[in-house]
């Protein structure tokens, strides 16, 4: 059986979701698999929904652009509204449940996975790791690289300047890892 | 694995695969979608030992390129399509006066302004001439950053092979997003390249003079037929993908983006078992005639998707004529493409038998 992923990362400006399509787009790199990773710009961009797509297959990848995705990372609510009902059946959302209610989820027709990020991310004592939490727990749920995979591409996505950042990230990702099926 | 690869966006593949090619002088006004390209550049062009210099508009970037050109030099300017418009009167100069470039178009939504998504509405305006006067350019689309890459890094050689124009025709898809690429070994400057033509400086050689501009009787006839015959031995160039093709009853043509995201339908497609195949071609010119006659000659039928409302088409009709029709589905400009928007076409084609 080919390995093939794709997921639509959603939420609003500023949550960092094209930071966690590129690295995990860029992880999937490094684990030797073809990737693509595409921002998708559109009227949304205005005080709505930021999006990215990413692809990751054992095989050449066709089109990078997704209308009915295996998978979401979900970071806040017009993104739900928006990107659920393309979710193919039995497909795989993670709802950043800090700022989504999960109740909103179709969890008869969906795999949820509610993620507390905002709140896990604080405790580690930073808001702004949400983001690297939900990818966290997106990679757990749906095995497609090793987590170590994504720890370890960190620092190829974040700018020099944050690189004394990249531990802190490192356990947010862990941390969102370990909050799937917990919550 | 060979070399290293790199994840970068389609337009930073096209900086780079010019970089590796020698090229060093990069002349450009910004536009979107393609400002990764003279961003990058910026600062890239005068480490590599290059000129870099944001015009003032594109009909001077353009007029630079000619310039740079007829010195012989590895140049090359980018746009997007209502730059490349204000392009087309020097392109023609150059065609006329047979000077080797890189023009780069990461095509936009049209006409006027448009928008700043993605659109294949300049097919006709790269193939079909563009500009004034009985020409051609050698026109290149790339489907992916790779091939971003690879067209960009040959296009050079291309143009010096030819002294013509080459066109490389992207869009905002394949610029705008991030894949692998393996880039290739940098090739080191050819001081003899364009040696037998280009402007050095006159020195105890004899003058030399480029122009397009030819007055004495039947001159400019000789010019022309020169010219078609080097058009004619481009066809050496044709390049295509073909995706399943083998025993296909219907064969998709798509170039670009679009035929990447056509290949996913496909896939689909002949999973559910339909004999569908996908044809893309990589040059737009030469056109791949040959190849898809002699697959109309098999008895296959097509249908040609574009992301405008038909022009590529007409180039399938041509190549086919006699033999079959092909179909076309237009996927309009303003909107994203996806494979989806391609599955009840393909399915009303292959049952239009």
């Amino acid at each position: 059986m080919s390995l093939y992923q794709d997921v639509i990362i959603a939420g609003f400006g500023g949550q960092g979701v094209m930071l966690i399509g590129n690295l995990l787009a860029y992880a999937g790199m490094e684990h030797g698999l073809n990737v693509t990773y595409i921002p998708v710009y559109g009227p949304e961009m205005r005080g709505g929904t930021a999006n990215c797509t990413v692809v990751v297959s054992d095989d050449a990848i066709g089109s990078p652009i997704i209308r009915s995705p295996k998978s979401l990372i979900i970071m806040n609510r017009p993104s739900l509204d928006k990107f659920q009902p393309q979710l193919i059946d039995g497909g795989v959302l993670v709802v950043n449940s800090s700022l989504v209610d999960p109740a909103l989820a179709d969890a008869s027709r969906v795999r949820l996975v509610p993620v507390a990020a905002n709140e896990i991310a604080d405790s580690l004592g930073n808001t702004r790791m949400a983001n690297m939490v939900a990818l966290g727990a997106y990679v757990e749920a749906t095995g497609v690289l090793p987590l170590s995979a994504v720890e370890d591409s960190l620092g190829h996505v974040i700018a020099k300047h944050y690189s004394h950042l990249i531990p802190k990230n490192a356990e947010a990702l862990r941390a969102g890892a370990a909050a799937v099926g917990k919550a | 694995m060979s070399a290293k690869r790199i994840f970068i966006k389609g337009n930073e593949a096209i900086a780079q695969g010019a970089l590796d090619a020698g090229c060093r002088c990069y002349f450009g006004y910004p536009i979107t979608p393609q400002n990764d390209i003279p961003e990058m550049l910026s600062s890239a062009m005068p480490a590599a030992g290059g000129e870099f210099v944001q015009a003032e508009s594109e009909v001077a970037s353009a007029n630079m390129l000619l310039g740079a050109a007829a010195c012989g030099v590895r140049a090359m300017t980018t746009s997007s399509s209502p730059g490349v418009s204000l392009m087309q009167e020097a392109i023609s100069y150059m065609a006329g006066s047979e000077l080797p470039g890189v023009i780069v178009n990461m095509n936009r939504g049209g006409p006027g302004l448009g928008d700043i998504g993605s659109s294949q509405g300049d097919y006709y305006q790269s193939v079909k001439g563009g500009g004034h006067g009985d020409y051609r350019t050698l026109v290149l689309a790339p489907a992916s950053c790779q091939e971003c890459y690879d067209l960009t890094f040959e296009a050079f050689d291309l143009a010096f092979k030819y002294r013509n124009p080459v066109l490389l025709l992207g869009d905002a898809i394949v610029g705008q997003m991030k894949e692998p690429v393996t880039p290739r070994p940098a090739l080191p400057l050819d001081p003899e390249a364009g040696a037998d033509w280009k402007l050095t400086g006159r020195g105890e050689r004899a003058p030399r003079i480029l122009k397009s501009l030819f007055l004495d009787d039947g001159a400019l006839a000789g010019q022309n037929l020169h010219l078609q015959q080097k058009y004619r031995s481009m066809q050496a160039e044709v390049r295509y993908e073909a995706f399943e093709t083998a025993d296909a009853e219907l064969i998709v043509v798509a170039f670009g983006s679009i035929g990447r995201i056509a290949k996913s339908t496909v896939r689909s497609l002949r999973a559910q078992g339909f004999k569908v195949g996908l044809f893309r071609p990589i040059t737009l010119f030469p056109f791949p005639e040959a190849e898809l006659r002699a697959l109309a000659g098999q008895g296959k039928r097509f249908l040609t998707i574009e992301h405008n409302l038909g022009q590529m088409v007409d180039d399938v009709r041509l190549a086919v004529r006699g033999l079959t029709d092909s179909d076309f589905f237009g996927f309009l400009p303003g909107n994203m493409p996806t494979p989806e928007d391609f599955d009840a076409p393909i399915r009303a084609a292959v049952k239009g038998a």
